[in-house]
C-alpha cells in the first residue's frame, strides 16, 4: 500500500464519521422510532467499527459512503427481522431511501437525511426533557460526539455523561415521543427550545473550561451547522433562527483571536482586531439583516446586535451596546447579562458606576464576575482588586485561565 | 513456506461499543501497520473484515441468528498468511491489533496443503 493512499484513508474515516454517523442515526431513529434510540446508535457505531477493521485490512472501498449505508442498512434489516418488526413495507421505506442514496449518491438530494435530522432535533428538544439533557442528546445523536468528548466539553467524567444520556433516552421512551414535526400551534414554542439548545451547544464550545481547543471549535461549528439546517428548511426558517446564526457568526469570528499561545483566554480589549475573521463577520451581517424580516425583537436579535457592535468599528459603540443590554435585560433577566451590561457601563461611565451595578448581580461563585471586579478595582483600590483576583483564581476551573488571572494579580 | 489462517475473535460484550472518530482512526491505523508489515515481508495472502450479524446452522439444519445468541465471541475477520512455521505464524498473529481489546483473541490454524496430504 502506498503511503499517501494510507494518509488519505486515515483522514477520511474520522471525517466520514463526523458527516455520516448522524445521518445514519437519524434515518435509523426514524425507522425504529424513538423507543429504540440505542439500537440506532449501536448499529451506526458497529458500522464504523466494521469499517475501521475491514478497510484497515483491505483498503478503502471505491465508494466509502455507499459502503457505510449498505452495511448499516443490512444491520438494520437484520435487527428488524430478528425483533419481528419487519412486517410492513412502510417501516423499511426510509431504509430503502438510504439504499437508493447509496447506489446513486450523487443523483438524490440530501432530503431524506436533512429531514430525518431535523425531525430528530425537534423530538430531542421536547419540553419534558431537561435542557442540559437535550444538549447532551444533540451532541451524541445529531453531532456524533463520543461520550468521552462530551464529558471533556462539560468538564466531567464519562460515567456522568453516560448516565445522563441513558436517563434522557429513558425519558424519550416514556414520553412515547414521535418523530412527527410538532403541529403549527406548538411549532413556535418548540423552535424556541431548539434554538436554545443550539445556542447552548455553541456556548459549550465557546466558553467551555476544556483545554481542547479543536474539540471546542468543533462544538461551535456543529451548532452553526444545526442552525443552518433550520434556516434551510422552509417551515423552520424563522427570523429568530437567523438572529441566532448572526450571533454565532460574530462570536466565532474571534474564536482564534481569543485564545493565546498557552491556551489562555485573551480578553476582548487585548485582542488583535486585525486577526478577527472578516468572513465570519460578513456572514454574521448577512444573517442579521435576514433576522430583521419579522416583527418580533427576541433576545437573540438583541444579542446578535450586541455581538455586531463588538465585531465592527462604530461611533458611540459602547453607548449603543449599553443601550442594547438595557433592552435585553427587560426580556432576559439573567445575572450573566447583567454582568456583561456592567462591562459596557464601565466603558461608558467608568469603573465606579460599573462596580455599583455589579453589587446587585448575584454571581459570587463565578470566576468571570470576580475577574471583572478585579479589573475594575485595580484603578481604584488595589487591595480590593487583589481580593477579587484571588477569588477568581480559586473559582476558575482550567489551569490556563488561572494562569492568566495570576498574571493580572502580579501586574497590580 | 506454509499457509496459515488467522481468525480474529471479537468479544461482543466488553468491546468499546461507541468509539470516537479518533479511536476509529487509531484502530484502522493499527490494522494498516499490521498488514503492511506482513505485506512487506512477502507473507500476506489475503483477508476480509466481517460484519457482526450472521446465522448459525446446526445439525438438523436448525438455523439460528447468531453467533451472538450463544457465545459472546464472534469472528470479526480473518487473514491468511505464508509463514515458515507455526512459531512464525503465531508471532505475526500476536501483533494483531484486535488483541488490544480485552476479551478478544486470535486463533492461528495451519491450512492443510493438498499436495502434502496426498
Amino acid at each position: 500500500m502506498h503511503s499517501s493512499f494510507i494518509m488519505e484513508l486515515e483522514n477520511t474515516l474520522p471525517h466520514l464519521f463526523r458527516t455520516e454517523y448522524r445521518k445514519i442515526v437519524s434515518v435509523l431513529c426514524r425507522t425504529f422510532g424513538l423507543r429504540d434510540v440505542e439500537t440506532a446508535e449501536d448499529i451506526a457505531s458497529e458500522t464504523f467499527l466494521t469499517a475501521a477493521q475491514s478497510w484497515g485490512i483491505e483498503g478503502m472501498p471505491p465508494n466509502p459512503t455507499a459502503w457505510l449505508y449498505t452495511v448499516a442498512r443490512n444491520k438494520a434489516i437484520n435487527h428488524l427481522k430478528r425483533s419481528g418488526v419487519f412486517k410492513s413495507q412502510v417501516v423499511t421505506s426510509y431504509l430503502d431511501g438510504m439504499a437508493t442514496q447509496s447506489e446513486h449518491p450523487s443523483e438524490l438530494p440530501n432530503e431524506v437525511f436533512e429531514d430525518s435530522q431535523l425531525r430528530l432535533m425537534f423530538a430531542l428538544c421536547h419540553p419534558a426533557i431537561a435542557v442540559e439533557m437535550q444538549v447532551a442528546l444533540c451532541l451524541r445523536l445529531l453531532c456524533g460526539f463520543g461520550v468521552g468528548e462530551i464529558a471533556e466539553a462539560f468538564v466531567t467524567d464519562k460515567e456522568n455523561i453516560s448516565k445522563r444520556l441513558l436517563r434522557a433516552k429513558g425519558h424519550l421512551r416514556d414520553l412515547n415521543a414521535t418523530l412527527d414535526m410538532p403541529p403549527g400551534s406548538q411549532m413556535h414554542a418548540r423552535i424556541g427550545a431548539v434554538l436554545t439548545t443550539i445556542y447552548l451547544v455553541f456556548n459549550e464550545g465557546y466558553y467551555s473550561n476544556s483545554n481542547d481547543s479543536v474539540l471546542r471549535k468543533d462544538l461551535c461549528l456543529e451548532a452553526i451547522r444545526l442552525c443552518t439546517m433550520l434556516i434551510e428548511c422552509k417551515s423552520t426558517n424563522v427570523p429568530e433562527a437567523s438572529a441566532l446564526m448572526a450571533l454565532m457568526c460574530f462570536h466565532f469570528s474571534r474564536f482564534e483571536s481569543r485564545i493565546g499561545t498557552e491556551g489562555e483566554l485573551i480578553p476582548y480589549d487585548e485582542q488583535v482586531v486585525s486577526s478577527w475573521n472578516v468572513d465570519w463577520i460578513t456572514r454574521g451581517g448577512f444573517f442579521l439583516q435576514r433576522a430583521g424580516r419579522g416583527e418580533d425583537v427576541t433576545a437573540f436579535h438583541l444579542e446578535a446586535a450586541i455581538a455586531y457592535y463588538h465585531a465592527v468599528p462604530a461611533p458611540e459603540k459602547w453607548e449603543t451596546i449599553l443601550n442594547l443590554y438595557d433592552k435585553l435585560l427587560l426580556i432576559k433577566q439573567s445575572p450573566i447579562v447583567a454582568m456583561n451590561r456592567a462591562y459596557a457601563l464601565y466603558k461608558v461611565a467608568g469603573p465606579k458606576d460599573a462596580i455599583a451595578a455589579l453589587e446587585h448581580v448575584d454571581l459570587d461563585d463565578n470566576h468571570l464576575y470576580h475577574a471583572l471586579l478585579g479589573q475594575l478595582w485595580s484603578a481604584i483600590e488595589q487591595g480590593r482588586a487583589r481580593y477579587h483576583f484571588n477569588r477568581a483564581i480559586d473559582l476558575a476551573q482550567s489551569t490556563s485561565v488561572k494562569q492568566a488571572l495570576r498574571k493580572k494579580l502580579d501586574d497590580l | 513456506m506454509e499457509e496459515y489462517i488467522i481468525l480474529m475473535r471479537l468479544d461482543l460484550i466488553t468491546r468499546d461499543a461507541q468509539p470516537s472518530p479518533e479511536q476509529l482512526q487509531v484502530y484502522m491505523q493499527q490494522y494498516h501497520s499490521w498488514i503492511d508489515g506482513i505485506v512487506a515481508a512477502g507473507k500476506f495472502v489475503g483477508g476480509k473484515g466481517l460484519s457482526t450479524e450472521g446465522k448459525v446452522i446446526r445439525f438438523g439444519k436448525v438455523i439460528t441468528d447468531g453467533p451472538f445468541a450463544e457465545v459472546k465471541e464472534s469472528i470479526a475477520g480473518f487473514i491468511s498468511i505464508r509463514a515458515t512455521d507455526f512459531d512464525d505464524a503465531a508471532r505475526i498473529a500476536a501483533d494483531c491489533p484486535i488483541l488490544n481489546g480485552k476479551g478478544n483473541s486470535v486463533e492461528v490454524r495451519r491450512i492443510v496443503d493438498r499436495e502434502q496430504r496426498s
